[in-house]
């Protein structure tokens, strides 16, 4: 079945709008997918875009070995006040973890996905990863369990993980090639050495792909995560996306590089630039083809707590979960019925946009260009945030036949609290910067100074729609945008470059 | 014979279970090598296990206190840069 609103057709040279482009994990982006597939993963918020408005996800850091080094990671992964991959707060036993979900999972009845994501790789910690999964498979079967790996210890672990019922795995391919290999991974742990170089990169390569091969071939869903390194690997990803499709992944994941000096990485520290969210987005339609492209990515901490924008770790450190009581039996029920309830909302939704619509004769009205525009929302679809509490907007591309979601600008809020807000101005500025291509802003609320600036750049902020469904508010606009003969023209050089 | 670990290790297990001897064990902050029961591997790998694993640098040295994995070595990071690093918490770009 076709729906209007997302195409899944290979982009057009021409790259134009979301009638060209294939589009991100929206619901209708997977429905492609058998049936089996697609209820795997439609409460699975970090395979399912439309799922991640609703469902919440943890990970527990019991994995702090890894038998790789990667150029954008630094093992020292103690961190409490960041938000990236491969940083904890603290180090878990599988008894503390496990102790950690079901408290998690009483009081966030939303959360539906366990992840172990490191701060290592969780398959070079074996035993506490397998002890981890087995113990909550018993204890908290309706907790849908998952791994990210990359992929060096993954065709030894297969048995394994399909042994604990774990569908879902997350490989991280950063390249098919050695040479390429070798600037990103510069030693792996091999069969008892450290191996440098290109000869590391060409077996770690291996394996990943060995391990891909092995877990489709049993019908475990694989994501591919690629870390997008401009003029590294960045036009390889291309290459990349093709192999693994064919390979059977069903949804690849190109994120940007996370580089700063601060992190003491080896591309932090030497200089290696991070890609632009337009760059990103350029990337991510060009690998698209048939496949799904994951846009929604939040490249979370490895013990983040919550839905995918928000982390609710702090409310659950080891010292407040030893305080906590779980009947877990009683928890389960109570789950099911919060899951239960968002599944009809969302089936409810499906059935109205399936539902046929008045079709608009091909007017002789001239094309409308696509805008992209930005949203600041709390979840639940809808556009419930002020634009000063929002630490990341989500951009959508729309144009006069549908939208489609692009990703999401992570930003400092502008409003830090009371005080705060008189020192927004440079914050404003790097808000303003992060997004870059946008033309209009929609928030549940804008102040007055933020509204003159985001004016003065070409973005047209816009609280009028505030509590409204995102999907419909963004129609409504572009509709209104169109109506006056906004878009007719192609978009002009914004005062933000 | 015995090697050492230092007060940069991170405790990230990664070593623990490949020691033939079962000579290293987690502690807080940091891991240690019980001395008597280190042999470097002699007889076991041709290199130290711990060593060849560990991904930080100069977290393990020998009895004269000279890093396995010497600054620089692991990452490629250029050695002024690794100063700068840990004095300031950044490096600065021109």
């Amino acid at each position: 079945m076709e729906l209007p609103v997302i195409s899944n057709s290979a982009p057009e040279a021409s790259g134009g709008g979301c009638s060209s482009s294939g589009c991100g994990t929206a619901p209708d982006a997977l429905g492609h997918l058998p049936d089996h597939i697609r209820s795997k993963v439609q409460d699975h918020p970090c395979y399912s875009e439309e799922a991640h408005h609703y469902f919440a996800r943890m990970h527990v850091a019991v994995a702090p070995a890894c038998n790789i080094q990667c150029n954008y990671c630094n093992r020292k992964y103690d961190c409490s006040n960041e938000s990236r991959p491969g940083v904890v707060s603290e180090v878990m036993s599988p008894e503390q973890a496990v102790k950690k979900t079901l408290a998690v999972a009483a009081a966030i009845p939303q959360m539906t996905v366990l992840g172990i994501a490191g701060p290592g790789d969780p398959l070079a910690n074996p035993a506490r990863t397998f002890e981890t999964f087995r113990r909550l498979s018993e204890e908290a079967p309706d907790i849908k369990l998952c791994v990210s790996t990359n992929g060096l210890s993954l065709p030894q672990s297969v048995d394994e993980l399909a042994k604990h019922n774990i569908d879902h795995v997350t490989i991280t391919i950063n390249t098919v090639d050695p040479e390429i290999g070798a600037k990103i991974y510069p030693w792996i742990f091999w069969e008892n050495k450290r191996i440098f170089g290109v000869d590391g990169a060409k077996i770690l390569i291996e394996q990943q792909q060995k391990g891909l091969e092995m877990l489709t071939s049993r019908g475990i869903l694989v994501k591919v995560n690629s870390v997008m390194i401009p003029g590294v690997n960045d036009e390889h990803l291309k290459e990349v996306s093709k192999i693994v499709k064919a390979k059977g992944a069903f949804l690849h994941n190109v994120m940007p590089l996370i580089a700063e000096a601060e992190h003491g990485t080896y591309y932090g520290i030497m200089g290696q630039r991070e890609p632009t969210p337009l760059e990103l987005e350029a990337l991510q339609d060009s690998c698209s083809g048939d496949m799904s492209m994951m846009r929604h990515c939040r490249q979370c901490r490895a013990d983040a707590v919550g839905l995918l924008g928000e982390d609710r770790g702090e409310e659950f450190t080891l010292d407040k979960i030893d305080e906590m009581e779980v009947d877990y039996a009683t928890a389960m029920v109570e789950r099911a019925k919060v899951h239960q309830a968002i599944t009809s909302e969302l089936e409810m939704k499906r059935a109205l946009k399936a539902a046929p619509k008045f079709e608009a004769e091909a007017s002789d009205k001239p094309a409308t260009r696509p805008i992209r525009i930005a949203i600041a929302s709390k979840g639940g679809g809808v556009i419930n945030e002020h634009f000063g509490h929002a630490h990341e907007f989500l951009v959508y591309e729309v144009d006069s036949v549908g939208h489609r979601f692009l990703g999401h600008r992570k930003c400092t809020a502008y409003c830090m609290g009371d005080e705060s807000c008189g020192d927004g101005e440079t914050v404003l500025g790097q808000i303003i910067k992060s997004l870059e291509g946008v033309e209009v802003l929609l928030a549940s609320k804008i102040g007055f100074e933020p509204w003159a600036d985001l004016e003065k750049a070409g973005i047209q902020p816009n609280g009028e729609h505030a509590m409204e469904p995102i999907e419909e508010a963004i129609r409504a606009v572009y509709d209104e945008l169109a109506a006056a003969g906004k878009l007719d023209q192609p978009a002009t050089a914004k005062a933000a470059a | 014979m015995a090697l050492e670990i230092t007060e940069v290790c991170v405790g990230c297990y990664a070593c623990e279970p490949l020691c033939p001897n079962e000579a290293i064990s987690a502690g807080n902050p940091v891991f240690t090598i019980d001395p008597n029961k280190c042999t470097e591997c002699l007889g076991d790998y041709d290199k130290p296990q711990c060593a060849e694993i560990c991904p930080i640098e100069a977290a393990i040295v020998d009895e004269i206190g000279d890093p396995l994995n010497p600054l620089g070595s692991l990452t490629g990071i250029p050695l002024h840069l690794i100063e700068e690093y840990n004095t300031t918490g950044t490096v600065v770009r021109n």
